[in-house]
């Protein structure tokens, strides 16, 4: 697979002629097409995000999007697999849909993916897609050329700062804090996403040895390294909101709690959300974002084509329209989503720099800089046995 | 006579194949994963392993504990308190009167009230707010309330729902039982009103309402909205578990989750199987308490405390929906402000594309589903009369049968058999699959009425020569206008509330209001599910509303049937 991408990586900075004519035809086939965009609606910044990518590809190729809100991305994924069980090979019912990590695994696993087709994206040339580069890995999982990249994810946390004076430093520091505040913080419930990651992002701080994460856990591997991880958890549960027995059903739930003064803390996937959400009079003026000293779990959301997808020329011309520099430029204002660009900016010319540099900022917004490193996340595999053993410790 | 067997055989002809074909299809495939066959998956291997890997689950026997607890606790108090409201008002409040007052309740969906009821009375809810001041809480006090470890936060919004739906099945069942009679009869013997109630009358009712009782039950054990929202969460109820493995990352744990739905629907069957067990010995013990013979009147303080427990539930529940217009207009609303800070109309403005698009889907599912059920039901009912034949209880068992296997455990399968007959994701096999849940209750609220029908009215038409279809159109029709309406109106409400149904056969591409609420839900503007949610609620409101002026208009003349008589 990789060298397939590496091929066709190649080919692209030989054969230009070749590939333009391949775009050509895919323009072609896609105008007049309908995207069944399958992605989380939950958010109403992303949704009318998408709307205005419908109306540009709409404007611009005849490529009209139709968002499929989502409550959880396996909605879709069971979706193609319930076409695969009835023979619906072809004309399946969606087309293009957000997806990351865990549901990635599975469809590619399962084969129901279309793809390699990422380098055969005239805007890939944006991209850093070099073995190992973020854009490539999903979860340490090699994306392979079967999904294409479109906003950058990065964990944080916000906080109220006109409550907090000092949030705690790094992972370890949350025992004491919630012990000085009991039932001012909690996370959502680990069979979510967002509360896995918090899960996770303190399992890449107090593992013994971080690099055994991005491999397939083993029995033995996964007992050493989450040992350190229970006993902070035990430490931590009695002190976290409504004693460690209730838990939010995501973030956005979390979030409306401490809106509510219920709790003094949130997380969050985007590091734009707690700007936006003040924008939007969800959040108190004061929340700020902060992220753990030492930096934390960093991804790529990506969209991946089903394998019976019934508009997949659409969908591809949908998906490189996401990368191209001016949407990532928009996508990127904060009075629009926020998001940070997934493109490399060591391959933007002159005029696309120029247009990240001048975007507005606001208080909340936080810099590149002040979020610190990305730590890598830990194999897809972690993931699910940290949340089975959670439920297992934690569920009466 | 064979008019009317055919034509009832006909309607159930489409029954059968439009309605319990496609859920034996259903419950079928969801066995075969329920033992291990998943041939998408490359899973051929049939054994117990899916039902090890449920009973391996963290807090599965929690979940099913809480189910049983939560739905049938729900279930009892809800009937007591119905029972109790209805011994004391059922003279000096008609059911249409009735009717009125219950719209409201009964429009709005169980998702939206729970949403509203969430915040009234979380620890920073509103309740709470107006209390802070007074107590000087700087912050929410930190107790359980929604979404507490026993389901009591669940339990209460169940009740909101069902209390005001059994008090108007209860009315409406006793226009058939000669109240007025037992009572006098009943007082004049020296005995209390609430004794003569529960002695006399209630044993007569109950048959009545036997089955709208076990369509409560079994949708307050697998309700997974109302639970998501104010239920337990760690582990929550087993309707909501089953939903999370439906819908988990790794496609294995369909399996469980399908032998999960096989375990809900047996569940449901141990709760029908109890409530007949109880039936039989309050039969037995009322028998013994019957002759024993005493005069005792200790049930009014009781009916007094089910009036205004029954009270304060309704008040929670206009609270509810008052909280969510409010918030539908609110820009910010911190704690603990008991009105918002700051009001704006962008909720509706900003989303206006999104929801305007949803309502015209809303409303022509509505309409088509709600004509189709009422076509279907009439023809039934009138198949019966003109065929001379008795209500049959097992064709009853039939038409009710979706509204008591839970969802969950057909509707993937059935989403499958859509998909292979090729009518998944469009208009229509949204609505066909909406029908099977609009027909029932169609039925439940034209069923009594239509049998209630004074017979002479049909045969002075016939004598002065009427023929079957004309009595149909000319005298039976208008002469129901109103409990047909309100049947109407019922399956708009229904179709309405419809989540998983409209979700799985629309592909997720036919977006209801329903379908968006629940989305945006999962998400953090209480200010836009705000908007979603009274548009929802507003749908059957106005439908019911349309069931009661319309009549009025139609017969402005004629003073019996404005209503009322129904």
């Amino acid at each position: 697979m990789r060298l397939a991408l590496t091929v066709a990586l190649a080919a692209t900075l030989f054969s230009p002629p070749a590939l333009a004519d391949d775009w050509q035809a895919v323009l072609q086939a896609a105008r007049g097409q309908t995207v069944y965009w399958n992605a989380w609606g939950g958010d109403d910044r992303t949704n009318a995000f998408i709307a205005w990518v419908g109306e540009q590809t709409e404007r611009r190729y005849g490529v009209s999007v139709r968002q499929v809100k989502l409550t959880d991305t396996a909605e879709a994924v069971t979706r193609v697999l319930s076409e695969k069980a009835a023979g619906q090979d072809r004309d399946g019912s969606v087309d293009l849909v957000w997806i990351n990590g865990p549901n990635f695994l599975s469809m590619k696993e399962q084969g129901l993916l279309e793809g390699p087709f990422v380098a055969d994206l005239p805007n890939a040339r944006y991209l850093d897609l070099a073995p190992g580069s973020p854009a490539a890995v999903d979860f340490t999982v090699p994306v392979d050329g079967m999904e294409s990249p479109w906003r950058l994810a990065r964990f944080v946390f916000a906080y109220d700062s006109a409550r907090i004076d000092a949030p705690p430093a790094t992972m370890a520091d949350f025992v004491g804090w919630a012990a000085a505040y009991p039932g001012r913080i909690t996370h959502p419930d680990p069979s979510n996403f967002m509360g896995a990651t918090f899960l996770k992002q303190a399992l890449v701080e107090l593992a013994p040895d971080p690099a055994a994460l991005q491999v397939p856990p083993t029995d033995d591997s996964f007992a050493i390294a989450t040992a350190p991880l229970w006993d902070w958890y035990d430490a931590l549960r009695p002190n976290l909101w409504r004693g460690g027995t209730a838990f939010p059903e995501n973030q956005s739930v979390q979030q409306q709690l401490m809106n509510d003064g219920e709790i003094d803390m949130t997380l969050s996937f985007d590091p734009a959300s707690t700007a936006a959400a003040i924008g939007q009079g969800l959040l108190p003026d004061s929340a700020r974002v902060f992220v753990p000293e030492g930096g934390s779990i960093g991804n790529v959301s990506f969209v991946a084509i089903p394998y019976n997808a019934a508009n997949r020329d659409g969908a591809k011309v949908v998906a490189n329209f996401l990368i191209d520099p001016a949407t990532q430029a928009h996508m990127q204002n904060i009075e629009v989503l926020g998001s940070f660009s997934v493109l490399d900016p060591a391959r933007l010319d002159a005029g696309a720099r120029a247009a990240f540099g001048a975007l507005p900022t606001a208080p909340a917004l936080p810099t590149l800089e002040d979020l610190g490193p990305t730590l890598p996340e830990p194999h897809a595999g972690w993931m699910t046995r940290l949340v089975e053993d959670w439920a297992k410790r934690y569920t009466r | 006579m064979r008019d009317g067997k055919a034509l009832r055989a006909a309607v159930l002809a489409v029954l059968l194949l439009g309605l319990i074909g496609p859920i034996a299809a259903g419950l079928a495939q969801t066995g075969r994963a329920a033992f291990g066959t998943m041939p998408v998956l490359g899973l051929e291997q049939v054994g117990l392993g899916p039902w090890r890997d449920l009973a391996a689950i963290p807090g599965i026997r929690t979940s099913i504990g809480l189910t049983l607890f939560t739905g049938g606790t729900a279930t009892l108090l809800s009937l007591l308190l119905a029972t109790g409201v209805c011994a004391m008002v059922h003279d000096r409040l008609s059911r249409s009167a009735a009717a009125r007052w219950l719209a409201p309740f009964l429009a709005a969906p169980h998702a939206a009230v729970a949403i509203g009821l969430a915040f009234v009375l979380a620890p920073s809810g509103w309740i709470a707010r107006l209390v802070a001041p007074l107590l000087g809480l700087d912050r929410p006090p930190g107790l359980a309330i929604v979404n507490d470890p026993w389901g009591i936060g669940l339990i209460l919004g169940l009740m909101i729902k069902e209390v005001p739906f059994l008090l108007l099945v209860m009315l409406a069942a006793l226009t058939q039982v000669p109240v007025r009679r037992h009572m006098v009869a009943g007082r004049s013997l020296g005995y209390a009103r609430g004794p003569v109630w529960i002695r006399i009358i209630a044993p007569q009712v109950w048959p009545l309402i036997r089955l709208p009782v076990m369509v409560v039950l079994a949708y307050a054990l697998s309700t997974v909205d109302m639970a998501l929202i104010l239920g337990p969460s760690n582990p929550p109820v087993l309707a909501v578990l089953l939903t999370r493995q439906f819908t988990a990352a790794d496609l294995a744990q369909i399996l469980p989750a399908s032998a999960g739905a096989l375990v809900q629907v047996g569940l449901v069957g141990v709760a029908f199987a109890a409530l007949w067990l109880c039936e039989a010995l309050a039969g037995r013990a009322g028998l013994w308490w019957l002759r024993r013979g005493g005069r005792g009147s200790a049930a009014a303080p009781l009916m007094q405390a089910a009036n205004a427990t029954v009270l304060v539930l309704l008040v929670l529940g206009v609270l509810a929906m008052i909280a969510l217009a409010l918030w539908s207009v609110a820009w910010r609303w911190p704690w603990p402000a008991p009105l918002p800070e700051s009001w704006s109309a962008r909720a509706w403005t900003g989303s206006v594309r999104g929801w305007s698009a949803a309502l015209l889907n809303t409303a022509m599912l509505a309409g088509v589903t709600t004509v189709l059920s009422l076509i279907l039901a009439i023809a039934w009912l009138e198949g019966e009369d003109r065929a001379g034949l008795a209500r049959a209880r097992w064709a009853e068992m039939l038409i009710y049968l979706p509204l008591l296997v839970p969802q969950i455990a057909f509707l993937f399968g059935l989403n499958i058999l859509f998909l292979r007959l090729g009518i998944s994701g469009g208009f229509f096999a949204v609505a066909w699959a909406q029908s099977l849940f609009v027909f029932p209750y169609v039925m439940i609220a034209l069923s009594d009425p239509w049998r209630a029908l004074d017979p002479r009215l049909v045969r002075a038409a016939a004598s002065l020569g009427a023929g079957p279809w004309r009595r149909l159109f000319a005298v039976k029709i208008p002469v129901l206008i109103v409990p047909v309406l309100t049947a109407a109106a019922i399956g708009v409400a229904v179709s309405v509330a419809q989540y998983l149904p409209t979700l799985f056969m629309g592909a997720g591409r036919v977006a209801t209001l329903t379908t968006e609420a629940v989305t945006l839900s999962s998400g953090s503007d209480r200010r836009v599910t705000g908007v979603y949610a009274i548009l929802q609620a507003g749908l059957p409101f106005a439908a019911y509303v349309a069931a009661f002026v319309i009549p009025a208009l139609l017969f402005r003349n004629r003073a019996a049937m404005k209503g009322g008589g129904a």
